[in-house]
């Protein structure tokens, strides 16, 4: 009975969304310490100068041209937005409410074949609330389906506007060590089989002309033709892997298909392979804190994971840490808080902010478009209360593509509710 | 409370037939009391009793450092001593230093009470998290009120040691899980690795039972087809039990019982004071209903965990005298906590009730001066400035309050234990860690001696053994 309104009222709220202009805009700020995101040092009495929904500068003396907009940050700390990796923004509402959840699909009957990209609800609050948390773009995947291929991630941004896919199809996920054993039948054994099958019928038919096939294939048309853009290099392929030996064996598949664009993605014990890590040139989204033997996959956790890979040379950022994407910075903050332990390798403030920005767009294949402050990369800005990485932060203004944004969410309104004396001459309901 | 528990444990069948409700009728009875009777009446509370003694410490000074003492006050430059397990001194630069003591130089550093987590499954829910080791439901029965937490905790669990090391926590309650709605007793331990379960127990801390409102125990059991699978199932299965234990109070106390049953005397102990509520519930009006539930049965609520819309009725808990176990920022990923806002901690804290930043996680109670410390900025941005050593309070005295131990420990007081953590900067910040934790003056982590970090018997031999976590 209450689905029409429902529908009704989301409706209502889509064409207000619609309504609003998303036109790329011109604008600049000054006087801000100012992080251009790459790992270099923060910039005091910075400037960033945004036209067209692109940097066109950033850094120290850049002058303002005439007619844009100029915002004075009062010394305040200015960044890129924060880029966070594997999520399942703009897939769930709320996540244990499975009507509201696309992130799961136990019973589908395709696999590598899932594109994500038309589930994505720019409306959805997760959305909302990491926007206000600073968070500007996602590689969305999904999670958790009946295969160990999950599917076809996307890149979004978390612009308050209708179009919030970036690149559709713009990965490939799959599912190995003891996750994959468990959905490929129950055995590594098994996992490592169908992988291999399944890439080697997306070969073959990548090599056929006609689109011909055996009569013996084991994947469906779809899910095969899926396939065809990871085994022949054009499509990354994010694998899922945590013991030392999965990773290993992740890498060793180049081997038999050479040109795969692997990237890396939990590595709980990726320091115990970082040599190996960081000779084959892969990019690495570790979750970052991990620290117990939470799995027998993961017995040799420690937060130092990340600064020994980084410190080996491994290309490795944040991502992957399945659970909101605006604990990003706090995550950065506890490796650079390492740095101070006896014993323990972390990162300095700069390789941690790089590791939440452009680290992660590098992996997910965009690094020439946005993660930093560097000329020609979309006009996503952040404007803080402090230092980012401190836990009590905040945000005061988030940009995409130039676009200032509304942080005002469900979260926010309730607050604003609730911040007021508890009882009055109303209810609370006619507070709005 | 912790103390009355312990002197009642002690010596259960003295007290019992000289204080007791009921025990001079008893007395008088005393030739028609068959054994039954007396087995049900006399029982030994604390059939399972601590064993965990102190380990030695040296004479301590903490000199320079700035000081939370957990109780709100801060003194900067303070100086802190301790020996014999027991805190000697808290006071300025000026406090003498007894001969004899290690002095520590804590400039550039802060002291804290050791961190307490009112809410955790280590042990229970223990790495690595395999179906062997899920020992934190017993999901077989709505209300088990007869199982105890310390019959699942496993004393190896790695994620002791990572509590200490990376969260300063000394002292932790491990609770049964949310599946039912009387889930069972917690267990409240002292975070020193032993052999024995009975070796961690904090001496003299009382019971809690475990109690769970919502959307799990309908859900639980729902699915199995049987009460409850709606939140009235909730409250009448929970009501109906309370009932049958006041009847069974009132049985012990006339003499009448027939035979022990152990979910009655755990709802009797609550209904006697002894045992603490501890009752995970997310929603505002969920929470109100039990604060009536529990005026109706006769007990009190100690805390509610998770409490996520606490921030819509501070008035009533702080007027019931109720703390909230809530997190930072967790939101969403379940119907009940859709209306979770940041500033929950900041608005109740402005109301006057009392806060527990607590963790439901083997990784947050790592970082529970974190957590603080975000909810302290999210409270700061709509206007409430919580000073520092007040936020410190939130994850110490008020911790310790709430689960009974704070006679005990929870702030750095003359007397009280020795649970102290020495960090390498302010714990409210993210760049700060321990750097030195005692447990009861006994010295067990110490960052800058990897002799004095924790190995649990699962990591020998493994990757990783002994290395920074």
């Amino acid at each position: 009975m209450i689905a029409p309104r429902r529908f009704a009222s989301a409706l209502a709220a889509l064409l207000a969304a619609t309504v609003a202009p998303a036109v790329a805009q011109d604008m600049a700020i000054t006087n801000a310490r100012l992080v251009i995101g790459d790992g270099s040092a923060p910039i005091e009495g910075g400037t960033v100068v945004v036209r067209g929904g692109k940097v066109v500068a950033a850094g120290a003396g850049v002058s303002v041209p005439a007619g844009v907009p100029v915002t004075d940050a009062g010394g305040k700390w200015v960044t890129p937005g924060l880029v966070v990796a594997v999520t399942d923004l703009g897939l769930i509402d709320v996540g244990a409410v499975d009507e509201s959840n696309d992130e799961e699909a136990k019973k589908a009957r395709f696999s590598a074949a899932l594109d994500i990209a038309p589930a994505i609800n720019p409306l959805a609050q997760p959305i909302a609330v990491s926007r206000a948390g600073g968070v500007t773009r996602a590689a969305v995947a999904p999670l958790s389906t009946a295969s160990i291929f999950e599917g076809q991630g996307a890149v979004i941004d978390l612009g308050a506007d209708p179009n919030a896919v970036t690149t559709a199809r713009a990965f490939q996920y799959v599912e190995l060590g003891e996750g994959g054993a468990e959905l490929s039948g129950g055995s590594r054994i098994a996992a490592v089989a169908e992988l291999r099958n399944a890439l080697g019928e997306a070969r073959e038919l990548a090599a056929a002309p006609a689109g011909s096939r055996r009569d013996d294939v084991l994947l469906n048309r779809s899910d095969a033709q899926a396939l065809v853009p990871v085994v022949t290099g054009r499509q990354p392929l994010f694998v899922h892997v945590e013991r030392a030996a999965d990773i290993r064996m992740a890498l060793a598949l180049r081997a038999e298909f050479p040109q795969l664009r692997l990237v890396i993605v939990g590595a709980t014990e990726g320091w115990m392979v970082a040599g190996e890590l960081a000779a084959a040139g892969v990019p690495v989204l570790a979750t970052p804190l991990n620290d117990l033997p939470a799995r027998f996959e993961q017995l040799g956790a420690t937060q130092s994971n990340v600064g020994r890979m980084a410190k080996a040379g491994v290309k490795v950022s944040l991502g992957a840490f399945f659970d909101q994407p605006r604990y990003a910075p706090q995550y950065a903050g506890n490796l650079v808080a390492l740095t101070r332990v006896p014993g323990a390798t972390g990162l300095s403030w700069d390789q941690a902010f790089a590791a939440i920005s452009s680290g992660p767009a590098e992996a997910i294949g965009m690094g020439d478009r946005f993660g930093s402050l560097r000329p020609g990369h979309a006009g996503d800005v952040v404007i803080w209360d402090g230092d980012p990485l401190e836990v009590t932060s905040g945000v005061l203004k988030v940009y995409i593509d130039g676009v200032e944004q509304p942080l005002s969410n469900h979260q926010t309104r309730l607050r604003d509710r609730y911040a007021k004396p508890l009882t009055s001459d109303l209810p609370k309901a006619y507070d709005w | 409370m912790g103390r009355m528990i312990r002197s009642i444990a002690g010596a259960a069948a003295l007290v019992t037939t000289l204080c007791a409700p009921g025990a001079i009728l008893a007395k008088d009875k005393k030739k028609e009391d068959s054994a039954a009777v007396k087995a049900a009446r006399d029982f030994d509370k604390n059939p399972y009793p601590s064993t965990y003694k102190p380990y030695p410490g040296a004479p301590t000074a903490l000199v320079g450092a700035t000081v939370f003492d957990g109780a709100g006050g801060r003194i900067d430059g303070g100086t802190v001593l301790f020996a014999d397990g027991k805190v000697v001194g808290v006071g300025g630069a000026d406090l003498a230093i007894p001969a004899g003591y290690t002095r520590i130089d804590g400039r550039g550093k802060f002291v804290t009470p050791g961190i307490i987590d009112a809410h955790s499954h280590l042990g229970v829910y223990a790495s690595p998290a395999v179906q062997a080791q899920s020992d934190g439901n017993e999901m077989t029965d709505p209300t088990t009120p007869e199982v105890w937490a310390e019959h699942s905790v496993w004393p190896q669990d790695p994620g002791f040691s990572r509590a200490m090391a990376n969260g300063g926590v000394t002292a932790l309650q491990v609770l049964p899980g949310s599946g039912n709605l009387m889930g069972g007793r917690s267990v409240t331990l002292k975070n020193v690795y032993a052999r024995t379960i009975q070796g961690m127990k904090f001496p003299g801390a009382p019971y809690g039972l475990k109690m769970a409102c919502g959307e799990n125990p309908k859900r639980v059991y729902g699915a199995k087809g049987r009460m409850p699978s709606t939140r009235m199932g909730n409250f009448a299965v929970n009501r109906e039990m309370w009932i049958k234990a006041q009847e069974y109070r009132r049985k012990r106390d006339e003499g009448k019982l027939e035979s022990r049953d152990l979910a009655m005397e755990t709802l009797a102990g609550v209904l006697d004071g002894e045992i603490l509520i501890q009752n995970h519930c997310y929603k505002a009006e969920e929470m109100a209903l039990v604060i009536d539930m529990a005026r109706e049965a006769g007990y009190k609520v100690s805390m509610f965990h998770h409490a996520v819309e606490a921030y819509k009725i501070g008035d009533l808990l702080k007027e019931n005298d109720i703390c909230s176990a809530v997190w930072a920022d967790w939101w969403g990923f379940k119907m009940e906590a859709y209306d979770a806002i940041p500033e929950n901690a900041g608005l109740l804290y402005k109301a006057g009730a009392c806060v527990v930043i607590h963790s439901d996680d083997e990784n947050g109670i790592q970082r529970l001066n974190q957590e603080a410390a975000k909810a302290q900025g999210d409270a700061r941005r709509i206007g409430i400035d919580v000073p520092d050593a007040e936020v410190i309070r939130w994850l110490t005295l008020n911790p310790a309050k709430a689960i009974g131990i704070d006679k005990l420990t929870g702030s750095l007081a003359e007397g009280k234990a020795a649970d102290v953590v020495l960090w390498n900067g302010n714990p409210l910040s993210v760049y700060s860690r321990p750097e030195k934790v005692w447990v009861d003056g006994a010295l067990l982590f110490d960052a800058q001696n990897p002799g004095r970090r924790p190995v649990s018997d699962f990591e020998l031999g493994q990757s990783g053994e002994g290395d920074v976590k």
